[in-house]
């Protein structure tokens, strides 16, 4: 181990960076805090001990011998904690380079598929195209949860990108529903925007925004079962935006409210009516909420529909 | 007839790409390597390359480099059309002299025959 080496071993704030930790969570930092208490218990240890022992020498071993105990003990549990740390990180790295693997076939796929469906190699009978759209759609499925899940180990690693500039919410709602206005014909379901007269512009990343609010729009359309209504409100609330979108979908059960951020979750209702997703939406949604420095929250009941909700500091 | 050179080294894509530029009437070479790429570049001078920046060999961020400084060669427009989408590559690669960044999953084959178009003026 070079100089430079033991170094960069010193610098614990490196060290937890890796991991994509808080300090509170980092083996590095927890050891050093461990390092402080043992040193200070000592200290304590050997001044009560020279109030009540005679022997000098008896109290300098005591000392001593707790100190030990206590480093090899620290060192012990924080060691298996870093290698825990490690294996989540390799985990997450894992994750993220079969994702950018998978990409590239994906791609393939869905361009040979392009050309076979333009029709410039003859005619396609309506059997096959039945067949060709099942492909299609596969093939951006797939697009989408390979996505989905190179955000998550961005997520975990914290290397998310975030790039804040001016960023009009007002636009980009109204983007998006225009994106979405196809969908929401189809499905026939109303959507109204309503919002506060004068909300400023906000400091923000725009594409991570866009992504929270396209996640919650996407569940909102695909769990609403007959004729729907979605209604999206914009308020400012002091420092923060407020942002709420609410349907009369099927909603979610008392039961399941408390798993419905975690990752891979998926609510029974999803495969009931056949809504596909990865479970990852609400997962990405949460986490890029709290890197922005807002919060986000739900109230739900079955049957009668869900209201989803998020703030954004205006600077953040 | 224009020409346009294709370093890719996912062969699958160069038989794809190859098919629809034909129909619309381009003629391709195609390099899989980076070098191979750039000495094709000097050798047949394209009317336009499109560029992929995971390669083996010499990367798409130094075949861009070196087709710019090459007084011959910096004025052909260079599409790149690669999977990496984070920013700071988009940033890279611009900066270095690409007229058109494109990321493969975010585009259909038709949408970047029209950006090949966009960049030969047509």
């Amino acid at each position: 181990m070079d100089l430079k080496n033991i170094f960069s071993q010193l610098n614990v704030l490196s060290g937890c960076k890796k991991y994509g930790l808080s300090p509170w969570q980092c083996p590095q930092f927890l050891f050093l805090i461990m390092g402080i208490i043992i040193i200070s218990s000592s200290l304590a240890a050997w001044s009560l001990g020279n109030r009540y022992i005679e022997d000098p020498t008896a109290v300098a071993l005591i000392v001593l011998a707790i100190t030990a105990i206590l480093f090899i003990i620290a060192f012990i549990i924080t060691n298996s904690f870093e290698r825990l740390a490690e294996v989540s990180r390799l985990k997450s790295e894992f994750i993220n380079i079969i994702s950018h693997q998978l990409k590239s076939p994906l791609t393939n796929i869905i361009w040979a598929l392009e050309i076979l469906t333009s029709e410039k190699f003859g005619k396609v009978e309506e059997q096959q195209e039945r067949y060709f759209k099942i492909i299609e759609e596969n093939g951006e499925r797939m697009k989408k949860l390979v996505s989905d899940l190179l955000t998550v180990s961005r997520i975990e690693s914290g290397s998310l990108p975030f790039n804040k500039q001016k960023v009009s919410l007002e636009g980009l709602i109204q983007e998006l529903i225009s994106e979405f206005t196809p969908f929401l014909r189809a499905s026939n379901i109303e959507l109204r925007f309503n919002k506060e007269p004068n909300i400023p512009e906000l400091f923000t990343d725009y594409s991570q925004v866009k992504q929270i609010i396209k996640i919650l729009l996407d569940n909102a359309v695909h769990y609403i079962k007959t004729k729907g209504e979605i209604e999206i409100n914009l308020k400012k609330r002091g420092r923060f935006i407020y942002f709420e979108i609410r349907d009369n979908g099927i909603g979610i059960p008392k039961e399941e409210q408390k798993y419905i951020f975690q990752k891979f979750f998926r609510a029974e209702s999803g495969s009931k009516y056949q809504v596909q997703g990865s479970g990852l939406g609400l997962y990405i949604a949460k986490a890029i909420v709290e890197k922005l420095d807002g919060k986000i929250g739900f109230k739900s009941q079955k049957d009668i529909g869900s209201t989803f909700w998020f703030t954004i500091p205006i600077k953040s | 007839m224009k020409t346009i050179l294709f370093i890719e080294d996912e062969s699958a894509l160069q038989k794809t790409f190859g098919e629809i530029l034909k129909q619309n009437n381009y003629k391709m070479i195609s390099a899989l390597d980076g070098e191979t790429g750039l000495r094709l570049a000097q050798d047949e001078k394209p009317d336009l390359i499109l560029l992929d920046l995971i390669l083996p060999r010499l990367n798409g961020f130094e075949v861009l480099k070196k087709l710019k400084e090459n007084p011959q060669l910096k004025e052909i427009p260079i599409i790149v059309l690669t999977n990496l989408e984070e920013v700071s590559s988009v940033e890279k690669a611009i900066e270095s002299g690409a007229t058109t960044y494109l990321v493969k999953a975010q585009y259909s084959l038709e949408e970047v025959i029209q950006k090949i178009k966009q960049a030969l003026g047509e």
